[in-house]
């Protein structure tokens, strides 16, 4: 009898054949998204090179890492903070405000290697901050990190109206020094810390503790609780996380732009939301890789290469295809996820 | 094979458990014991104690008096991660495991085996494996918990309990989402648990599913120990009647003027609602029902047999899977709560915060409410005449404080449960289901209530009532259907129906069994 | 304490007029004539009245968002749609043979508005139908907004010569400037709409309670396609006012963070981001503080650029001072100062109770 009640039970065992658990995975709310994601940018990119002359290059493709190499540290801590449910919306000023750092404490004579670790103990506690807020105090992470954004911004302008130039060698040399692979190919060294980056985080997210209590604060807090994982201190830390991606990407940012501006990378934790979303984090927590969202970013910098390259096309048109694709992976993340029930 | 055990046998023997609320004994000198190897009931209805019986003994309360014994040694748990450090574990009803992560994931999480330093996922999926190898479950570990049914997530839950070193473990209404062949799956899981020494507690409403698995069984009623025994030594009728026992107040007039109606024609014979076949999936398998204008219909039977069920797609809280309702000869598709409420249908359901009352509104707003509603947004009600028919209302039914602008949430929940009365009686239906109307609300106001109802019945207006208390539901009906593990097996009128008939049909009901199992 | 007194320090708009009283005393000491209201021509001039003109648009959007925020909803795309409503405006008064005309202007602004009611439309569609979190579903018309009103001003910024146009900015009705008149007018009567007829119910029902408000018999997604669509047109509007103050449109800066600033206000003024009970008056209070905060920075000698600073340390202190923490450690130290008061009913222990 035994035989064929298990028999019936739903067999997602691995004795069932691939096919089955290939169309198992590719609509699973975990993985579909991502897949959709990847498939969208070979999909780009290959009708690019069809339209475009001189797009199938190698380089294009690496000048999207380059490009966006801030921006892809920038989405890993995002994708940190998303995957508990919450969001932090200060990551843009904290760039400027990093940037600003770098460039003030340079200015004034500070070694680069002093600068940078100021910078990024500095944005680390301003995430400890939001951190505590919203866990202790239980204030919402929109407002909490809303609460971010201004300072960070306003310390900006506080500690500079105008531009800093960055003239310090470090710097300027991580700016211009471009590492060949092979051909006419290149990289800065921003990529590869970027790349170094998304895999510290891929690790921690998927080999240690506090990474599977971050998708356990996403899928339910309760249970992680009843569970005995250490859901409180996870919480404080994503937000510290987030303020060391923003950190590191903020000096990425002052090595590209080599000046620290307060006016800069407004709008710019839009750009990482989007990249997540798109990457195939659900907003709603508990479902998204690194891996994803590294991806996202660099659809979106796809995007952007495409419009240039079309020429006719306004910059602008960025900006309103990027809230189009946006909509579409929402629907289809809906979609997804009512059928998971 | 049943050898005779004695206290000393016990790995958890609780002596004396008194808890005490202020103004409230939950529990007052219980004894209770679990034997390994054994499966044992904890039955009792609503406020009779079983769950703060399990908090108790799960750390999530410390007892106010008694002694509790864990294999022997003394022991009391101030919080539940200690509770479960001594090898008690507990499987809640809604699982309580991440459905996002893998099954292996939520079974050695916490105490996931590591490799320098990091997780060590070979190692953790072939625990997994191991553990549901154990249990005879063809689980793959590597899989998202989410993508199985419930019945499986709480097979995962159970493994996580084993493997956590349980020699007691609680299953908390395991049964409630299952269908038949997943329940005996999870009784199989439970007898190979029993064979390897562990103490299992089954909590359920389900009496047959009781007495197919429990060894034992302890019986609580208003927070006292009935008795404790063996399955097999008690009748499922007295079973029923310990649990549900008898009430004190005497409502002799009322059954009076109901035995005097019953003189007169039931209702006016004019059907309201007709219902055929209707029933969800995993919810309620397919009922008939009719009910008359002017007639009283009671719903009896134990909790979670299916009564709320019914009386939601009655009211069009739930949509129905299957089956047609017609109201006055016309067809209707009871698809939403408007669409009910066009109709006249009013339901009042049973869990006033979830799903009644708004709490941050005043009282007479939740009063106002459904009318308003009914009315439409841009034809506010006077507030003269709102704060009027609230005062009506708070003077009828007896709501205290008697103040209209207090906010609903800092009511006590008996008034809460009278204010959304009034929201309903406030838009005059012609058919107003009640579920569970007098729960937690004092013995006066229970009469009145039911005095109400029966007015509102010779008035003309169709009743639908719901209740544990079987006395009320006869005093009340004129036909009374029987639930059973989620369908009806019987419905019958009341020709002098006693308390006793009436229990003796929810414990055996009508010999219908020939139906076919259809699976929920 | 009287009972009105009490009532008043035990609402959550007590601290923010708290602090908007303290920022006002922190102006008059630094700036003995901040009060002063002077007459010129029939028109009122002073402090008090700039602070009053520049947080008119925030108050439009602000009211908006007070009726979303309490539907447990956000807008992020107010600030997007006010671009896009300056952009239209100005696009289609450039392209006008006649913007002189009061006529032509009537209709400008007219289509501006009804374009920002259908953007609503669509964001409360996304919401209310296909059920998408408001913040993502509002992130949309966000991102690409901005894209849509920089594709109408051709990525220019278009500078307005329409007398009857620049009245919005510049005119006065009977002594105020004409954006105070006109917000004061849209929450007066979205007050009087609200509360004078079942709908302020209806929307904080919803809020507090959607499943019973829905078993009551509330059709909630009409609701909420009103509410989205209201929003965005009070945001178009505000769009019109900050086009007209400035003579111009740009699709860049119009309307910049002004969501931030509008969401602040309605917390500040004590509707919860969870929505349920909300509070226009509160909302008042929220702009004004934010608003006398800028200007208070501004008279006191701080650099300007201190105001994010300040904004940031409000905003702390008010979400702060509103947490339950703060809430609940101060009612335990009340508890241990006074005898104890009677406590609520006995209801959550008897939850704890039933089997």
């Amino acid at each position: 009898m035994s035989s064929t009640v298990m028999e019936r039970l739903p067999a997602n065992s691995a004795t069932r054949g691939t096919l089955s658990a290939g169309r198992r995975i590719i609509t699973s709310p975990k993985y579909a998204p991502v897949l959709v994601t990847l498939g969208l940018f070979i999909a780009m990119f290959v009708s690019g090179g069809v339209r475009y002359d001189n797009f199938w290059s190698p380089q294009v493709l690496l000048n999207l890492f380059v490009d966006n190499a801030y921006l892809i540290v920038l989405a890993v801590g995002m994708t940190f903070v998303i995957l508990t449910g919450g969001i932090d919306l200060s990551v843009g000023s904290v760039i400027a405000l990093s940037a600003m750092i770098c460039a003030k404490l340079l200015e004034a004579g500070v070694p680069a290697a002093g600068v940078i670790a100021v910078t990024l103990i500095a944005t680390s506690l301003l995430g400890l901050g939001m951190g505590l807020m919203i866990h202790v105090f239980k204030v919402q992470p929109f407002i909490a990190t809303l609460a971010g954004m201004f300072l960070a911004r306003g310390l900006c302008y506080v500690i500079s109206e105008a531009s800093i130039s960055i003239n310090d060698p470090f710097f300027v040399s991580m700016a211009s020094t471009r590492i060949p692979l092979g051909g006419s190919a290149s990289i800065t060294i921003s990529v590869i810390i970027a790349l170094l980056v998304v895999a510290v985080a891929f690790y921690v997210l998927h080999y240690s503790r506090f990474g599977r209590t971050v998708y356990a604060l996403g899928g339910s807090e309760q249970s992680g609780t009843l569970m005995g994982l250490p859901v409180g201190r996870t919480k404080v830390l994503v937000y510290v996380v987030s303020g060391l991606c923003s950190g590191i990407s903020g000096v990425l940012y002052s090595f590209y732009t080599l000046s620290g501006y307060s006016l800069t990378a407004v709008g710019t934790e839009l750009d990482a939301i989007a990249a997540v979303v798109i990457g195939g984090t659900l907003l709603t927590g508990g479902y998204g890789f690194v891996l994803g969202s590294a991806l996202g970013v660099l659809v979106l910098g796809l995007i952007q290469t495409m419009i240039s390259y079309e020429g006719t096309l306004s910059s602008w048109w960025t900006r309103i295809f990027i809230g189009g694709l946006l909509l579409v992976f929402i629907v289809l993340q809906k979609v997804l996820t009512r059928r998971r029930d | 094979m049943t050898q005779v055990l004695s206290p000393a046998d016990a790995v958890v023997d609780m002596v004396g458990v008194t808890m005490e609320f202020p103004g409230v004994m939950a529990l007052d000198g219980v004894d209770f014991r679990m034997y390994p190897g054994e499966v044992h009931s904890l039955m009792g209805e609503n406020g009779a104690g079983k769950s703060t019986l399990i908090k108790v003994l799960t750390g999530v309360y410390t007892a106010t008096a008694g002694d509790m014994h864990l294999a022997g040694s003394k022991v009391s748990f101030s919080t539940p991660a200690q509770a479960q450090d001594a090898g008690i574990s507990t499987v809640y009803q809604e699982v309580n495991l991440l459905p996002n992560l893998s099954v292996a994931e939520n079974i050695m999480l916490g105490r996931e085996p590591r490799r320098f330093g990091s997780l060590d996922w070979h190692a953790m999926r072939r625990r997994a494996a191991e553990l549901l190898e154990g249990l005879n479950l063809d689980i793959d570990p590597g899989s998202l918990l989410g993508s199985h049914s419930i019945a499986i997530q709480q097979l995962v839950a159970i493994a996580r309990a084993v493997d956590v070193n349980a020699t007691v473990l609680i299953l908390d209404e395991p049964t409630s989402s299952l269908d038949t062949d997943e329940v005996a799956e999870l009784f199989r899981v439970i007898r190979t648990l029993k064979e390897q020494g562990c103490a299992i507690l089954f909590v359920s409403h389900f009496l047959d599913q009781v007495y197919e698995i429990a060894d034992r069984l302890t019986i609580l009623r208003n927070g006292r120990l009935v008795g404790e025994y063996r399955t097999e030594e008690i009748l499922k009728i007295d079973l029923v009647q310990k649990m549900i026992g008898k009430e004190m107040a005497s409502f002799s007039e009322l059954e009076q003027r109901h035995r005097e109606s019953e003189e007169e024609i039931a209702g006016t014979g004019i059907p309201f609602l007709e219902a055929k076949g209707l029933g969800r999936r995993g919810a309620i398998r397919p009922v008939d029902f009719s009910i008359d204008e002017g007639e009283v219909v009671g719903l009896a039977g134990l909790l979670g047999s299916g009564r709320t069920e019914i009386a939601r797609l009655l009211g069009g809280i739930d949509r129905a899977d299957s089956g047609t309702s017609e109201v006055n000869g016309k067809a209707v598709k009871l698809t939403s709560p408007r669409k009910a409420l066009s109709k006249r249908i009013a339901f009042a359901s049973e869990d006033r915060r979830g799903e009644g009352i708004v709490g941050d509104l005043s009282v007479r707003d939740n009063i106002a409410l459904a009318l308003q509603i009914e009315r439409g947004w841009y034809r506010p009600i006077s507030p003269k005449r709102v704060t009027e028919l609230a005062q009506h209302y708070i003077d009828a039914l007896n709501i205290r404080p008697a103040d209209p602008h207090a906010l609903v949430r800092n009511l006590s929940g008996g008034n809460q449960q009278k204010v959304l009365l009034a929201r309903w009686l406030a838009v005059a239906p012609r058919l107003l289901i009640l579920d569970e109307p007098t729960r937690g609300i004092d013995i006066g106001a229970k009469a009145e209530i039911q005095k109400l109802v029966f007015n509102l019945a010779e008035n003309g207006m169709s009743v639908l009532y719901i209740s544990a208390e079987l006395e009320e539901v006869l005093r009340l009906s004129h036909r009374v259907g029987v639930m059973r593990d989620r369908h009806m097996v019987s419905m019958v009128e009341n020709d002098s129906l006693s308390v006793e008939d009436l229990l003796a049909l929810i414990a055996e009901g009508s010999e219908d069994e020939d139906e076919k199992d259809v699976v929920a | 304490m009287s009972a009105q007194l009490r009532n008043f320090t035990g609402s959550r708009v007590f601290w923010p007029v708290v602090i908007l009283v303290g920022l006002i005393i922190v102006d008059v000491i630094a700036f003995p004539g901040f009060l002063d209201i002077t007459v010129k021509e029939g028109h009122l001039f002073g402090a008090p009245i700039d602070i009053l003109r520049n947080g008119a648009p925030t108050l439009l959007i602000a009211v908006g968002m007070t009726l979303v925020i309490a539907t447990r909803g956000i807008d992020l795309s107010v600030g997007s749609i006010a671009a896009i409503s300056g952009a239209v405006v100005s696009a289609l008064l450039l392209n006008s043979p006649t913007p002189d005309n009061p006529w032509t202007v009537v209709q400008a602004v007219g289509i501006a508005l009804i374009l920002g009611f259908i953007l609503g439309v669509w964001n409360g569609t996304l919401v209310a139908y296909l059920k998408i979190q408001p913040i993502i579903a509002t992130l949309i018309l966000m991102t690409a907004g901005r894209g849509v009103a920089m594709l109408i001003t051709e990525g220019q910024i278009l500078t307005l010569h329409s007398k009857p146009f620049e009245w919005f900015g510049s005119g006065f009705i009977a002594g105020f400037p004409v954006a105070v008149v006109i917000a004061a007018v849209v929450l007066i009567l979205t007050m009087l709409v609200v509360r004078r007829s079942a709908l302020g119910m209806f929307i904080e029902s919803v809020g507090i309670n959607p499943e019973a408000s829905r078993q009551a018999g509330i059709r909630s997604r009409g609701l909420l396609l009103g509410i989205y669509a209201f929003c965005a047109l009070l945001a178009a509007l505000a769009g019109l006012i900050i086009t007209s103050d400035q003579t111009a449109a740009d699709a860049n800066n119009t309307g910049l963070f002004i969501e931030l600033d509008a969401i602040l206000a309605v917390v500040i003024g004590g509707t919860s981001l969870m929505g349920g009970r909300f509070s226009l008056i509160g909302t008042l209070v929220g702009v004004l503080v934010i608003q006398t905060l800028v200007t208070t920075v501004y008279i006191v000698g701080i650099p300007p650029v201190a105001t994010m600073v300040f904004k940031a340390i409000v905003v702390i202190a008010v979400s702060l001072l509103q947490s339950p923490t703060t809430n609940e450690k101060f009612a335990n130290w009340r508890k241990d100062r006074r005898r104890p008061t009677p406590t609520k009913a006995i209801e959550p222990t008897r939850e704890k109770v039933s089997a």
